[in-house]
């Protein structure tokens, strides 16, 4: 195979630095996999490294620090036939640190290369994740208070499938990066090497001496077992393709027509737990089977199984504007959760406002209509309760007759659910 | 009629799918979190793409990627996550590279209010990319503006080769209202200009006369680049001025001479009507029913909704200034878009009401303030 290089635009490393031995790497090895340039993507990030995209003829992808391995998964997951490497420094690693866990996590197949010298060359030599705590750098005594990072014992950690440490240097590299591109899965490689514009002008450190350490610290590279499990993309189209298809959004033909003359505002004050939401629901679309027009929104904290619930309806002839709780019309009390909520709204009701509320439930003054409902008596469960309250409604005949909360309940629900709860309307309904 | 009853942050996700969206990538945030939970019941059984990335800057990022690969790509977020998107967001405006952005606002500043709405990012999302170039806004008002607007915004998107912003609101995304599906008629569709293979255009060359670039996509027969960096036509670094300065007015120019196409808006008044009421947003329906009020007392007050916030759809502005003696400017916030009137309306004086409380305004105090 030919060369990839982009002989227009030869590398412009520092003389001696470690990246430029890389580049030469990295093209034997796109060779040695007989790789076309439209085959690969070289995704690369900040820094000196961020420069390894222009020195190939290859797809290229230049983005901002740290941030590399966003876009490679988003390419390899609209493009799964391509070749995808991410080239990134030790201060992409650092500054990237969650989107390289999530990349060992995830096992989508993207291969990382990490340019790892020891310090921030482009900036003037800070130290970085992995600067040891006796290296000099710009950054003075700060490097001294950090532990240095040993990304391969965090990926392999991260469950990273493929984690390999090599030497920019030496003959293993275009071996290693061959191995790491073959696999069919994340595969990391930390590479070890000179800066020599910064880093080694500060601190005496040998090819040899780095050899040792990276043998010293006993990494046996390549697929790591316990880690190695199906790839992302293959993983996700196949769960994909037994998903379930999407539902239609639910449609509400008109019945009959509702018995409303004005916009008329509906409060549902329950607690978790009560169908609050679904009430509201089941009170729109039998508001929609009498032809009006309907808004619901929802107030709940965020502990959804506790606390108040509380649903605000509107029903109109003409379509809803202004969507906020004036004076509601309707006020359904089922729990003392959600009158606390909403206590200074009663002293505001007018007579004609209607109130359905549990009878065990106290309220504040209100000079509104008051329907009181003994659900113990009646032995209906608080699950049933705001079913029960806009069941009086339609039995009242006001907002809604029982022909709309009949179709209402059917939309909403289906089997068994259904004829429970049509049982309880046709209870309260007196049918 | 087929009325059914939509959440708008659903309808925003049926739009995205109905305008081609095959990537959707997101982190669950109130009130944002169900257009990430109904795309994942769109997208995967339909060969399309869902991810939860680890983050806002992860989520936006595959979008960037998979959008470079040729897919239309969506995320939605809320103010927190504005803020984290905003090194990517310049870079989607740099780089050129199509996308929608959905933001449903919540009351800031901050963490805030997740559950309360606002309309506090409108200047953030204008102005929140380094370099403060131009950018598209659009403000849907109801349930079926979330449908159609979604849909031009993946057209415009695809068209100018940007990121295009939905400026939802809490108060619109988690709302459920009846709409008429037979009333969902939406634009035809429209897909980024490829470069055909006889044409020997780089990454960011665009045909003569034309302001935006034809699309190479990443992985496909022919090279493509891409790069957050200061950049000419063939996608290398640069470091010549009159290269950056041509690219950076013709990323400018491809915007704001074309905002005259995609100026959505809805005005309602009269021709001797002498008091121009302005909003966009939730606000606009209760505008709505002031309006009604305030003529029936015998106000002269025209309604002019804004659905294209930026860039700035000047001439529209301008048009129904024109002959107004008072605008009154309503916003849910402490005043952002007004300063975009105030600089238009000449002599008109521009009176402005906005409030910062996580409840709607409501019909009566937009009564007020116009009568006031």
């Amino acid at each position: 195979m030919t060369s990839l290089l982009n002989r227009q635009r030869p590398p412009v490393f520092c003389p001696g630095c470690a990246h430029e031995v890389v580049v030469r790497g990295l093209d034997q090895t796109l060779q040695t996999l007989e790789l076309s340039g439209n085959q690969v993507a070289i995704v690369s990030d900040i820094g000196c490294s961020g420069l390894f995209d222009t020195f190939f003829n290859t797809h290229a992808f230049h983005g901002l620090h740290g941030r590399a391995l966003t876009y490679a998964t988003g390419i390899k997951m609209a493009r799964p036939e391509l070749k995808v490497i991410v080239i990134m420094g030790d201060g992409g690693l650092g500054i990237g640190g969650a989107h390289v866990l999530s990349s060992c996590r995830r096992n989508l197949d993207i291969t990382l290369l990490i340019l790892n010298n020891f310090n921030y060359g482009m900036t003037g030599g800070q130290c970085s994740a992995t600067t040891p705590t006796t290296g000099q750098t710009s950054s003075g005594f700060l490097n001294e208070l950090e532990a240095p990072l040993d990304i391969c014992r965090v990926a392999v950690a991260a469950g990273a499938p493929y984690v390999d440490r090599t030497m920019a240097t030496g003959k293993a590299l275009v071996d290693s990066l061959v191995q790491a591109i073959r696999y069919p899965g994340f595969s990391l490689i930390d590479i070890w090497g000179l800066c020599p514009g910064r880093y080694s002008k500060r601190n005496r450190i040998s090819l040899a001496q780095m050899e040792e350490e990276i043998h010293n610290r006993g990494l046996a590279g390549g697929p790591v077992a316990v880690n190695e499990r199906e790839e992302y993309s293959a993983h996700y189209h196949r769960l994909a393709r037994s998903a379930p298809a999407a539902s239609m959004p639910m449609v509400a033909a008109k019945i009959c027509d509702a018995p409303i003359g004005a916009r008329s505002d509906v409060l549902l004050l329950g607690s978790a737990g009560q169908f609050i939401n679904t009430v509201g629901e089941i009170l729109c679309l039998a508001g929609m089977s009498g032809g009006l027009h309907v808004s619901q929104k929802n107030d709940y904290p965020i502990t959804v199984l506790r606390g108040h619930s509380i649903a605000e309806v509107v029903l109109d002839r003409e379509p809803i504007d202004y969507t906020g709780i004036g004076s509601p019309a309707v006020v359904l009390c089922v729990a003392a959760e959600g009158v606390a909520r909403r206590k200074k709204m009663f002293s505001t009701l007018p007579e004609e406002a209607l109130v359905v509320k549990d009878s065990k439930l106290s309220l504040p003054e209100t000079r509104a209509k008051v329907i009181d409902i003994d659900f113990s008596e009646m032995k209906i469960r608080a699950s049933e309760q705001a079913l029960a309250a806009l069941a009086v409604v339609a039995r009242e005949g006001i907002l809604l007759n029982y022909e709309m909360l009949a179709a209402g309940l059917s939309l909403r629900y289906k089997g068994k659910m259904f004829e429970e709860a049509l049982a309880v309307a046709e209870r309260i309904c007196g049918r | 009629m087929t009325q059914c009853f939509l959440e708008g942050n659903e309808a925003i996700a049926r739009g995205a799918v109905a305008a081609g969206c095959r990537f959707f990538a997101g982190y669950p945030i109130t009130p944002a979190t169900s257009i990430y939970q109904q795309m994942l019941q769109l997208l995967p059984p339909s060969g399309g793409v869902c991810m939860q990335g680890e983050d806002e800057i992860a989520s936006i990022g595959f979008c960037l990627g998979a959008s470079m690969a040729g897919l239309k790509a969506m995320t939605a977020t809320s103010g927190p996550g504005i803020s984290l998107y905003s090194e990517q967001i310049s870079f989607a405006i740099g780089g050129e590279i199509p996308l929608v952005v959905v933001d449903v606002q919540r009351l800031g500043p901050s963490t805030g209010s997740a559950t309360k709405g606002a309309d506090g990012d409108i200047q953030f999302l204008r102005w929140g990319n380094s370099g403060g170039m131009p950018v598209i806004v659009l403000a849907p008002v109801d349930v079926r503006d979330c449908y159609l607007l979604t849909m031009q915004a993946f057209n415009l998107a695809e068209r100018y080769r940007c990121p295009v912003f939905i400026a939802s609101n809490k108060e619109i995304g988690m709302i459920r209202e009846n709409i008429d599906l037979d009333d969902l008629i939406g634009p035809a569709l429209e897909d980024r200009k490829l470069c055909p293979a006889d044409h020997p255009g780089s990454p960011f060359t665009p045909l003569p006369g034309e302001n935006v670039p034809l699309f190479l996509p990443l992985g496909g027969e022919r090279l493509s680049r891409q790069t957050s960096s200061t950049h000419g036509e063939d996608g290398y670094i640069t470091t010549d001025p009159a290269v950056i300065e041509a690219g950076i007015l013709r990323m400018q120019e491809k915007l704001l001479s074309a905002v005259g196409d995609f100026t959505f808006y809805e005005y309602d008044g009269a021709a001797n009507d002498s008091i121009l009421l302005l909003v966009y947003g939730v606000t606009s329906r209760a505008a709505k029913t002031a309006v009604r009020e305030l003529r029936q007392s015998g106000s002269k007050v025209a309604l002019l909704i804004l659905k294209t916030l930026y860039p700035v759809p000047e001439e529209c502005i301008r048009r129904h200034l024109q002959g107004k003696t008072k605008v009154v400017v309503i916003e849910m916030n402490l005043g952002q878009y007004v300063r975009e009137i105030e600089r238009l309306a000449g002599d008109t004086p521009v009176s402005f009401y906005g409030r910062m409380n996580g409840e709607l305004i409501n019909p009566k105090i937009i009564v007020e303030k116009v009568r006031s």
